[in-house]
């Protein structure tokens, strides 16, 4: 199927109208040494019910476990509307929105998603979304060597209590860039300690970023991280998971000042796990930098006729106008995913986002009350969480989560490998969508796990 | 097409909302261990409404909008081709959508099947002899690829090298990629026929190149018939060469990267490879490259240790780029490319090409006896072309624009405009494969009344469009008097 609809009389008066004789002579212009001598490892073609067939055993192969897991990419209930109108052909296969006049649902579902997690963030303006919430962290690092005209270092500060793989896609974005990270470390209690931002006192830092919930599912003292930041004229990055901002603080209201840049996974807002994508990543800021932020953004304006229309603005800071000097290279970026967050949004509202951040948090001290029942298991650190927590285990964990695995359960990360200093530490998460039947199926697969573990 | 659609704000009610697919509140208590400073003090402003309201809004405004399966979207550059519903429809299967990205890998061999084989798919299709499936669209690709050739040449101690040549009528994707990898973008001219001017070339390779970036066929419609020298001539100076894949889908199955000498590659997964636009991305930007920098690919990639596939990490490619998402990328839109090659297979991917390229020449060769001028007549279109409207934009007033804005009228999307800037008022047209012979000469009468509206009644044409929701949107406005978010008031 190549999805090809000319027919032996279309093609006929078609390389008639052109006077050539055979397709084939179409290609005259390219030397003939280059064309391509065979496909052989690209195989024959199937039609709809084979690849049906195959996608389907494929897809039922991956199973269907039970997931505790968590670490950036959250398992929430997704209404049936939600990409039953995603994927309406109007939207599903439009191109960017270019042409304003004929592109309006597009302008505008955007404009209302820029509005949705602008008031989430509590920033003044958001743009149409990033690739991923990692790249988006990357991005507001470059975003604020730009904008922090007092600072001269490009020096960032960064957590090592944000995530891992955020950490790396930062360093790989920026590379040749000339930013340099410098790591600030967590204390016992799996949060930053203010105090030791002491060490940095004096010297040229651009800004500091700050996860919340971090990569622990702990909190951070923001305020006292955001005033310290701005008293030095650091910007403050915040990396935040959108859900939690239900119950808690903005990033717009952190500390005195409030965060410069908001940025997160767009993930939990009605878009399946799916193997890690598409997601998409979201961008708020304060109004006096939106025009050192990248990629798309959306105006409400006025049209020939005097009424509202909207359209892409400010596109005088993008590569399609400004080529080398654009703030970044991004303009494809996730709309589909932004149309699935703007419909989730909605129906949510208010309340209901609230409810499943609340149902979440709920969840998780139920898990992590069950789970350090079991012999072996303790929490990491004190102190509130939101939906994912560390436990600590008295032996390694690798067979303990094979166990499981095997059982149809998968108990969370590992993340020993990240964190040695931790020991045997797994990051566990539960949302609204596990039962008190899933965690006292956890629990029990998990008692009999270790316990097998110390028999062995 | 409807009417216009109210803000969904418009339509809140305080207290009311889809509070059926809400899970119940845990209480209170459940909360209590959130210290207070940390709590929201507020609820955030979101729209408070029923299923049925959001369901209508969301709806009607699908319907303000042009896309591939409602109208003819020639917009050049792009390659807007159907987009198979069975695509959509397998990679939508329950057990790919509730894969978790960090799940176990023996809980995930169907899924990196197909990813593994994907891989193979399109390093076959390139002649490249490794692929990435992780940046997330085309510039995410581009990204990529600076970033292997700056790390091949410093991993070989060649310091200097950070400049990387383009030509005038490049993406401008290509200068900001380079600058986002701290390189230097110097710019060689094309000559009369739109080929790279080879003697500029030689002037601006040296000590200093990184590699070049083109785009072949190039973005002026035109197959670069040079390109095997064009490679030899960067190769001896040491630098590379970068495949900007955006035309692909003019050489598939004829012509392969790979064999032109290209040393990197990035592929449009959602043009050449038919996975949705979805409105401004997702896309998915694979990358392919050569031998040489094979080691330097980013990281994840797929691997397979006899019947089991697994991830490839850092562990694996120590001197890999690095990371460039915080799983895999795009997931969901590499298994739609990947169900769309398996449609496809080896003969399809071969007639994606030849009906691309047959649909561009018999369009042109209509458009051209229609009265309209070809910027490069004396060649061969490759799947797109270029149609110049300076005779009308200097003898009616009448621009390229306004050709674009009356054909949405005509029940058409405009064609890419003002792209190549090197080319003026120009429209920048691909049909793809996908349209039949009556899509085009359809299109072709539109272009023929619009040109006749040009010279009768050219008001209609430079006030156009009329059918439209909106009327022509006054961007200098956007601009100045920024409305970002909406808020309770009216306009300014």
């Amino acid at each position: 199927m190549a999805f090809i609809p000319h027919t032996p009389a279309d093609v006929a008066a078609m390389l008639a109208a052109i006077g050539v004789a055979r397709i084939e002579d179409l290609f005259d212009e390219i030397p003939p040494e280059l064309r391509v001598k065979s496909l052989a490892a690209i195989p024959e073609a199937l039609n709809e019910m084979q690849i049906g067939r195959l996608m389907s055993e494929r897809a039922r192969s991956d199973g269907t476990a039970l997931s505790f897991l968590g670490a950036g990419a959250y398992e929430h209930h997704i209404p049936a509307a939600v990409w039953a109108i995603t994927t309406r052909g109007e939207f599903y296969s439009a191109y960017t929105p270019y042409q304003a006049e004929a592109s309006q649902g597009t302008l505008q579902l955007i404009y209302e998603f820029q509005t949705m997690i602008a008031r989430l963030t509590g920033l003044a303006v958001a743009n149409a979304s990033m690739y991923d919430g990692a790249s988006a962290m990357a991005e507001a690092a470059l975003m604020a060597v730009r904008a922090n005209r007092k600072s001269h270092a490009a020096r960032i500060l960064v957590p090592t209590s944000v995530h891992p793989h955020y950490r790396k896609v930062a360093l790989a974005t920026t590379a040749n860039q000339g930013l340099k990270f410098e790591e600030l470390g967590f204390g016992a209690d799996g949060s930053i300690d203010p105090a030791s931002l002491a060490r940095f006192e004096g010297q040229d830092i651009t800004a500091l970023i700050i996860q919340q919930p971090n990569f622990f599912g702990r909190l951070e003292d923001v305020a006292a991280l955001t005033d310290w930041a701005h008293q030095r004229q650091a910007l403050v990055i915040a990396v935040v998971n959108p859900t939690s901002l239900a119950l808690l603080k903005p990033p717009g209201e952190w500390g005195t000042g409030g965060a410069d840049i908001a940025v997160g996974e767009g993930q939990p807002l009605g878009v399946p796990l799916s193997s890690g994508g598409p997601y998409f990543g979201f961008m708020t800021t304060r109004s006096e930098y939106v025009r050192q932020m990248p990629g798309r953004i959306v105006g409400r304006t006025l049209d020939s006729a005097g009424n509202d229309g909207f359209t892409l603005t400010l596109q005088a800071r993008e590569q399609h106008i400004r080529r080398g000097k654009a703030t970044s290279n991004i303009c494809t970026n996730q709309g589909l995913l932004v149309t699935a967050a703007t419909i989730y949004l909605s129906l949510m509202g208010p309340q209901g986002l609230e409810r499943t951040a609340a149902a979440s948090h709920a969840r998780l001290r139920e898990l992590t009350a069950a789970l350090t029942r079991v012999p072996g298991v303790r929490l990491a650190f004190p102190g509130a969480c939101f939906h994912e927590a560390v436990l600590q285990f008295d032996r390694p964990l690798a067979p303990v989560l094979a166990s499981l695995a095997a059982r149809g359960i998968h108990g969370g990360l590992d993340i020993s490998g990240f964190y040695p200093e931790l020991g045997q530490a797994l990051l566990v998460c539960a949302t609204e969508t596990k039962t008190s039947a899933d965690i006292e199926r956890y629990r029990l697969a998990l008692a009999e796990a270790l316990q097998a573990a110390r028999a062995a | 097409m409807p009417a216009r659609e109210k803000v969904i704000y418009e339509y809140s009610q305080p207290g009311r909302g889809a509070s059926d697919q809400w899970p119940q509140h845990p209480g209170a208590a459940a909360l209590s261990d959130l210290p207070q400073q940390l709590r929201r003090a507020q609820p955030p402003e979101l729209p408070e409404v029923s299923e049925l309201e959001a369901v209508r809004h969301f709806t009607r405004l699908s319907q303000l909008n042009f896309s591939i399966d409602t109208h003819f979207y020639p917009l050049g550059s792009c390659t807007m081709k159907y987009n198979p519903k069975a695509c959509n429809q397998y990679a939508m299967l329950p057990g790919f959508l509730a894969r978790h990205p960090l799940a176990p890998e023996a809980d995930g061999q169907g899924f990196l099947a197909c990813m593994y084989e994907l891989q193979e798919m399109l390093k076959e299709v390139t002649g490249m002899q490794g692929v990435a499936l992780s940046p997330m669209a085309g510039a995410h690709g581009e990204f990529a690829g600076v970033a292997m050739i700056r790390a091949y040449h410093r991993a070989r101690g060649d310091l200097s090298r950070n400049e990387i040549i383009v030509p005038e009528a490049a993406h401008g994707t290509n200068p900001a990629t380079a600058t986002m990898c701290g390189c230097v973008v110097r710019e060689v001219p094309v000559g009369r026929e739109g080929d790279v001017d080879i003697e500029a070339l030689r002037g601006a390779v040296g000590p200093n190149t990184a590699g070049i970036m083109l785009t072949n066929p190039s973005t002026l419609g035109v197959f670069e018939r040079r390109i095997t020298e064009v490679a030899r001539i960067v190769h001896e100076a040491g630098g590379l060469l970068y495949y900007d894949g955006a035309n692909l889908n003019a050489i598939l199955g004829k012509v392969r990267p790979g064999d032109m000498g290209f040393d990197v590659i990035h592929m449009n997964l959602h043009k050449t490879f038919s996975t949705p636009h979805g409105g401004g991305g997702p896309g998915a930007g694979a990358v392919g490259v050569g031998a040489r920098l094979m080691p330097f690919l980013p990281v994840p990639l797929v691997g397979k240790d006899g019947e089991r596939f697994r991830w490839l990490g850092e562990s694996d490619l120590p001197q890999s780029i690095g990371r460039l998402s915080a799983f895999m990328g795009n997931a969901g839109v590499l298994l739609r490319a990947y169900i769309y090659m398996r449609l496809l297979g080896r003969e399809g991917m071969q007639r994606v090409g030849e009906y691309a390229t047959l649909n561009a020449n018999y369009l042109l060769k209509r458009l051209q006896e229609a009265g309209f001028d070809a910027a490069y007549p004396q060649r061969r279109a490759s799947h797109e072309f270029i149609v110049t409207l300076r005779r009308q934009a200097r003898d009616l007033d009448v621009t390229a624009m306004d050709f674009a804005k009356r054909l949405l009228d005509y029940g058409f999307h405009a064609p890419t405009t003002y792209f190549p800037l090197l080319v003026p008022e120009c429209l920048l047209i691909e049909p793809t494969e996908t349209e039949s012979r009556q899509v085009l000469d359809a299109f072709v009468t539109a272009m023929s009344q619009i040109q006749k509206e040009a010279e009768q009644e050219p008001g209609r044409v430079t006030s156009a469009p009329h059918t439209m929701p909106v009327r022509r949107l006054d961007d200098v406005r956007a601009a100045r008097q920024l409305d970002l978010t909406w808020k309770p008031t009216a306009l300014p």
